[in-house]
């Protein structure tokens, strides 16, 4: 411990401020939602005075928002944090689940139209049954998938049969 | 990443599997404009993108994605020669989806108990191949169990492209795998889902004399030349090109 720089108090709270920052950059494709809702902001870690580490994971893959993001969290930790030398790094393990998306980015989700994922899917678990999807726009329970894929990789498009509203639901992964 | 030098085995393993994925993301994009419907052309794309960003994950671990994508040649590429066969109609599509998705499903929920990058991907995109598997499925229920006419098509892609099921079990250096349980779990599969869409599964040979069998050593089929071609032609003819 008495390796630790000389003021860690001061070094947490400035990590936590510049956490709180690259987390309320907002996803380029559902900009509803901060990258800390959507759980893909892993760590942020100032590695000295004027430099920060952070690592973002990809929800899909292939997710081709990753790169948008990390360049928006370059940008917002530079001009607002006021740090210099911006690193962003994309990790894979553990992979990205729908169960870490918090709350308050569910409730965005519905807010905005969109499904939430259920939550509980186990990493091994079998492609989930598409019951107790409710409609985003009436509340219905009566809706069916159209495709399982949508206009992102992370939605599949279902219709309400009750208000006959396509809707996009964040499927389970 | 000191896995995944050339020559050894991490290396080898990583451009096998980067290379399914990105020949058959090429592949699947051929559909952008031409799928039955508009929810199918999305779905293809989806999956295509999928896979490619598996694709570039491993062959990051090999070098720059890009020079081993667009600088490689023919013998070069490590993909097994499923992936490259040509999409043909939407029933020999499916199929081979059905072949591969069902494969890369088992395979990558094996390599991710396992340790390492490669482990990684495998356990990132196993849920991703959960999906692809699925969509798979239920085409081939769909089309085997829909009309006359669907049921023959769909028998006859199961029939084309059965010979080149066998080079999935061709053991890849490097990756630490029961090659033998993984064709048993892959044919418990296929054949469940093939007899529940009301078809037979294929009996023929699972390779052929002169070729099938030999992506992975860089043999590849003939339509592959002019899908390298269409892959390749704007980056060999604008380096460095960008938008």
């Amino acid at each position: 411990m008495s390796a630790r720089p000389a003021h860690p108090t001061g070094a947490a709270a400035r990590e936590a401020e510049l956490r709180a920052l690259a987390g309320s950059v907002p996803d380029p494709e559902l900009p509803q939602v901060s990258l800390a809702e959507l759980g893909v902001l892993r760590t942020v870690r100032a590695t000295g005075p004027d430099r920060v580490e952070v690592e973002l994971t990809p929800t899909y893959t292939g997710c081709p928002a990753i790169e948008t993001m990390a360049e928006d969290v370059v940008r917002v930790l530079r001009e607002r944090g006021g740090v210099a030398e911006v690193a962003v790094r994309t990790v894979l393990a553990p992979p990205w689940s729908t169960d870490d998306i918090t709350a308050e980015g569910r409730r965005k989700l519905a807010e905005a139209g969109i499904a939430p994922p259920r939550p509980g899917r186990g990493a091994d678990g079998p492609v989930p049954l598409e019951l107790g999807i409710r409609c985003p726009n009436c509340g219905s329970a009566d809706t069916a998938l159209l495709s399982r894929f949508s206009s992102t990789a992370c939605k599949a498009l279902r219709r309400c049969a009750s208000c006959r509203e396509p809707f996009d639901h964040f499927k389970e992964l | 990443m000191s896995g995944a030098r050339p020559g050894n085995p991490g290396h080898h393993a990583a451009l096998a599997l980067g290379d399914d994925a990105l020949i058959l993301a090429q592949r699947l994009g051929e559909w952008s404009g031409h799928a039955p419907e508009l929810e199918e052309e999305v779905a293809l794309a989806n999956i295509a993108l999928d896979l490619l960003g598996q694709a570039r994950a491993l062959l990051s671990l090999c070098g720059d994605e890009d020079e081993l994508a667009f600088r490689r040649e023919e013998r070069a590429f490590r993909n097994v020669q499923l992936v490259e066969r040509p999409n043909g109609d939407f029933a020999h599509t499916i199929a081979r989806q059905l072949y591969f998705s069902t494969w890369q499903e088992l395979l990558y929920g094996r390599l991710a108990g396992g340790t390492g990058p490669i482990a990684a991907l495998a356990a990132k995109a196993v849920k991703e191949c959960a999906y692809h598997r699925d969509h798979a499925e239920q085409w081939t229920l769909r089309l085997g169990d829909g009309t006359e006419e669907s049921h023959r098509r769909m028998q006859a892609a199961l029939d084309a492209l059965w010979r080149y099921t066998g080079e999935l079990w061709q053991p890849v250096e490097g990756l630490d795998v029961d090659w033998d349980a993984l064709e048993s779990a892959w044919r418990a599969g296929v054949t469940g889902v093939v007899t529940r869409a009301t078809l037979g599964v294929p009996e023929g040979p699972q390779s052929s004399p002169w070729a099938a069998g030999a992506g992975r050593q860089g043999v590849h089929t003939e339509p592959f030349g002019r899908l390298l071609a269409e892959m390749q032609h704007l980056h060999r003819s604008h380096p460095g090109a960008s938008w």
